[in-house]
């Protein structure tokens, strides 16, 4: 889960690592008082779940409180790569001697956590570093130690007077990135400022969902104003869901075989509507509470279900699928295909409920894109 | 005949209590895999199934009493560093992880210090493995796949089912079939699969299935040019949008990074004969 700056900074400035001073505000009169305590002069910034937001408007500099209001209240209107603009960050401007890149995500290739840092070219060209990556492994049982950290300020150009401030700095990333369940904590830029202090001047945060159970707090991270109904239902009830752009609704249990289901919808001319895994052992609740959602899609032309049963009962997501037609009837053609655990008689049960059948994967998927198209004749069967 | 597990395999259960492990349990012993033994901490000194199964309070009392030479685990996520710990220090040569949604920072760890034990190490996430007719571990329906001679190596573990069950109607036997699970940090990836099965007399061919996230494919691909049996692929999640992620934890287009054609061509490149969709691989086999 991707946390927004504000959190992230939240999350710093705990593990003791200096952020600038600001607050994070919804209302632009709120800006404007933020503002008059931070001295006048600060940046704006959109708080949205996506990257790039300075090249598009998304941070501004204001001269007084005055001006902080009006831009604040602009921002608050604003869509940013989609993501509407609902909280501003209010922070102090400050004056930037020189700027660096400092991560710790988990790399790629060697599975374990690394220190990542480079030097970033800066407004006043203070900096003329070469801006090579350097990274160091971290030993997951022992953690970041100082020696890494100081081999690290030295091949980015850090100035020696700050060595002892980034190592505090990059400790505090590393408690911060295992104490959280990080999977990165990406500080772009890391700066000195003016006047001498090392600050994380923007901050990005992703944590383990699986790392839930230890984590009560994650729920308070979670937006629920920013994601669609959809999306919070399928929360709800633990099943995978993904809205996309298509017309053709479905559901199959397991990711990779949802995903070339979503694949083989394109092979024929067809996209869809949803991605959505009911998992493993899905009982027939939480099968109803996926099917409403294809079934209340207005984008949906056509379903289909491809459920390969082996914990999950195949009876049990016939049962699941009838229940939700009690909730909301179907309009539109919907074609199932189930091997495993039951099969024949949650087919049996399906057919005399007037469903279309298949017998292989490709088939339902070729039949239903088929009938998304027209020359579905109005009845279920 | 086939990889990691056959007809001496050993298992025990590790959650065996438990009711997703109790129903796949049965499943492995009515395929005539010899279970040896469970593990439920607080039940030790009970019988299961039916009365052929003793449960102990650990994985090295399991082992030290009936000679079990495998794990597989079942527990819920919270409790599975823990249980792969104990498998890893009980003597086991091979764990399977069923278990989904093991956070990545307890995997890191159990990463590290694996790195000094050697176990072979399968998941977590996994659906298992199997050597048919011989032995079967995990989750994968268990009449799904017939014996024959390819090797199949998959990251999803619903897919390798869909693509098992076609090969099975084409008359396609398999060697032995591994789910490596999709998380992104485990102790083992589709090349050290793969190097056995270059190894394994009883395997001709290999398939490799895959999806989106990660470099693992683009990481077999390297291995893959220098194998001398022939491998077929399938990725699925070309469709997917960027940035979303798609059921798996590690299912994700990042930064550029972990999109299906990026994954094809360094397959395809490698020499791997891509299949268009999971129907289409036995149709290649064939050949």
């Amino acid at each position: 889960m991707r946390l927004y700056e504000y959190q992230s900074k939240m999350i710093l400035a705990k593990y003791g690592i200096p952020i600038p001073r600001g607050r994070v505000t919804s209302t632009a009169s709120e800006a404007r008082q933020i503002a008059d305590d931070l001295g006048g002069k600060v940046v704006v910034k959109s708080q949205v779940l996506t990257s790039g937001r300075g090249k598009v408007g998304g941070i501004l500099v204001a001269k007084n409180s005055h001006k902080a209001q009006q831009k604040v209240s602009k921002l608050l209107g604003m869509e940013i790569k989609g993501f509407p603009v609902r909280r501003v960050l209010v922070d102090e401007a400050v004056q930037i001697e020189a700027a660096w890149y400092v991560a710790i995500r988990i790399d790629n290739k060697l599975r374990a956590p690394v220190l990542d840092a480079s030097a970033l070219k800066n407004n006043n060209g203070h900096n003329n570093h070469s801006g090579e990556h350097l990274k160091v492994v971290i030993n997951p049982l022992l953690g970041i130690r100082d020696y890494q950290i100081r081999d690290v300020a030295a091949s980015i150009g850090l100035p020696k007077s700050h060595w002892k401030k980034f190592i505090k700095f990059a400790q505090g990333l590393w408690q911060a990135f295992l104490q959280m369940d990080a999977t990165l904590i990406e500080i772009k830029p890391m700066v000195i400022t003016d006047d001498n202090r090392l600050l994380a001047l923007d901050a990005l945060i992703f944590v383990d969902d699986n790392a839930s159970f230890r984590h009560p707090e994650f729920s308070d991270f979670w937006d629920l104003g920013l994601a669609p109904y959809p999306e919070i239902e399928a929360r709800k009830y633990g099943l995978q869901y993904v809205k996309l752009k298509g017309n053709i609704g479905c559901m199959v249990n397991g990711a990779g075989l949802m995903m070339a289901a979503m694949d083989v919808i394109e092979q024929f001319d067809g996209k869809a509507a949803n991605f959505l895994d009911v998992g493993g052992g899905a009982t027939p609740e939480k099968v109803t509470a996926g099917f409403r959602l294809l079934l209340e899609d207005d984008d949906v032309q056509a379903i289909f279900v491809i459920i390969f049963g082996g914990l999950t009962r195949c009876t049990d997501v016939a049962d699941g699928i009838l229940a939700a037609f009690q909730e909301v009837p179907p309009r539109v053609p919907i074609v199932v295909r189930m091997e495993g655990t039951n099969a024949g008689a949650a087919i049996a049960k399906l057919e005399e409920a007037h469903l279309l059948t298949a017998d292989t994967f490709v088939g339902a998927i070729q039949k239903t894109v088929t009938h998304s198209k027209g020359g579905w004749n109005g009845h279920p069967g | 005949m086939g990889i990691l597990v056959d007809r001496d395999s050993r298992i025990v259960v590790q959650g065996i209590t438990g009711f997703q492990a109790g129903f796949h349990t049965k499943a492995m012993v009515s395929a005539g895999t010899q279970v040896v033994a469970g593990v439920t901490p607080g039940k030790g000194g009970e019988w299961t199934m039916d009365g052929k199964v003793p449960v102990f309070e650990s994985v090295s009392m399991a082992v030290s009493a009936t000679g079990a030479n495998v794990s597989v685990i079942f527990v819920p996520s919270h409790f599975a560093q823990d249980a792969i710990f104990e498998a890893i220090d009980s003597g086991v040569d091979l764990i399977v992880c069923v278990t989904e949604g093991v956070p990545i920072h307890d995997m890191i760890q159990v990463r590290h210090y694996n790195l000094q034990r050697n176990v072979v190490l399968i998941g977590p996430n996994s659906p298992g493995l199997m050597t048919p007719g011989e032995a079967y571990v995990g989750v994968i329906p268990p009449n799904i796949a017939i014996g024959g001679s390819v090797g199949v190596v998959s990251r999803p573990g619903s897919l390798m089912y869909e693509v098992l069950n076609v090969m099975r109607n084409f008359g396609i036997g398999v060697s032995t079939c591994v789910g490596i699970g999709s998380d992104p940090v485990k102790c083992t990836g589709y090349v050290d699969i793969l190097r056995q099965f270059e190894k394994d007399p009883h395997t001709e061919k290999v398939v490799l299935l895959g999806e989106i996230g990660g470099l693992e494919e683009e990481e077999a691909a390297e291995y893959i040019a220098q194998m001398t049996k022939p491998v077929v692929g399938y990725i699925a999640g070309v469709t997917a949008p960027a940035g979303r992620r798609m059921g798996h934890l590690g299912a994700i287009i990042e930064a550029g990074v972990g999109a299906a054609d990026s994954k094809i061509e360094a397959l395809h490149r490698a020499g791997v004969q891509m299949a268009l969709h999971p129907e289409d691989v036995p149709r290649i086999l064939k050949g």
